[in-house]
């Protein structure tokens, strides 16, 4: 196997593992854990093809990983802000019971 | 395929599956900064520092104590009591699965991957990390900036907005009950 699929191999994994606990977990700040978990496995796609790729030298996958990583600190800022606001509202942050948006 | 690689990726990998699988929410929340500390090792490993030390700031220092003080916020530290995943769950676990399996299945036909050979690490400093930043891509730069500042805006607002509809919704509450009474 070589590098570049072992980066790509580890990433799916991650991706899935996220992928997997933000369908079947109940917690809303879980679910939002992995999100982040599957943007980290992008992120580390960018990177892996950036270093094996055929232009390391342009920068381009290093630049766009530091720009996502930036764009999931706020994701991840309004996401809690908006899980703390519905759960001043609903007085749960379990997604299974949040049924309606009425205010 | 070298043996730190492997050990980071089984960090990495362990951390995540801690994280989605542990009942109490805060021991979810230190698997998830193992995760995070394995990947952004993973990344000094690929020879991207930079990114690895902004993932390290980022994720470990700043997004796990969010995550944290989101759950001591909600009190989702005292665990849940009904179960911890929701009644479909094995509906999504396998969807997981189904994804693994073909994002698995396209990497290790693809011809991309095969050909990749053992390059030697670009050695890139970083003030060729800064020019790219002021030059080429110095338009996604600001437009970063100004969503870093509209995202904090908007999460101040977020979280300050609901106090005041709760009070509002508190006293509309307490008519209601006088009203019943």
């Amino acid at each position: 196997m070589t590098p570049l699929a072992g980066c790509l191999l580890v990433s799916a994994l991650l991706f899935s593992v996220g992928l997997a606990g933000a369908l079947t977990r109940r917690s809303a700040i879980l679910v939002l854990a992995g999100i982040e978990l599957m943007l980290n496995a992008a992120n580390l796609n960018f990177i892996a093809f950036w270093r094996f790729g055929a232009h390391p030298e342009f920068l381009t996958g290093l630049i766009f990983v530091i720009f996502s990583i930036a764009v999931a600190a706020a994701e991840a800022a309004v996401g809690l802000a908006l899980i703390l606001a519905i759960y001043r509202h609903a007085r749960t942050s379990d997604v299974s019971e949040i049924t309606e948006m009425k205010g | 395929m070298t043996l730190p690689f492997l050990i980071l990726a089984i960090m990495t990998l362990a951390g995540g599956v801690a994280a989605m699988t542990m009942r109490r929410l805060v021991h979810c929340a230190l698997a998830l900064v193992v995760s995070f500390a394995g990947l952004s090792a993973l990344y000094l490993n690929l020879g991207a520092e930079f990114a690895g030390l902004a993932q390290l700031l980022v994720y470990v220092g700043a997004i796990a104590i969010l995550i944290v003080f989101a759950i001591l916020l909600t009190r989702g530290g005292e665990g849940e009591p009904e179960g911890a995943f929701s009644p479909a769950g094995i509906v999504g676990a396998v969807v997981a699965l189904a994804v693994f399996a073909v994002l698995a299945w396209a990497v290790e036909t693809s011809g991309v991957a095969r050909a990749g050979v053992t390059v030697a690490a670009p050695q890139i400093t970083m003030r060729e990390i800064g020019f790219a930043l002021m030059q080429r891509y110095v338009l996604p730069l600001e437009v970063i900036a100004l969503m870093l500042t509209a995202a904090m805006i908007g999460a101040v607002i977020l979280a300050l907005r609901e106090k005041r509809n709760d009070s509002a919704g508190d006293s509309g509450a307490a008519q209601k009950q006088g009203l019943r009474a």
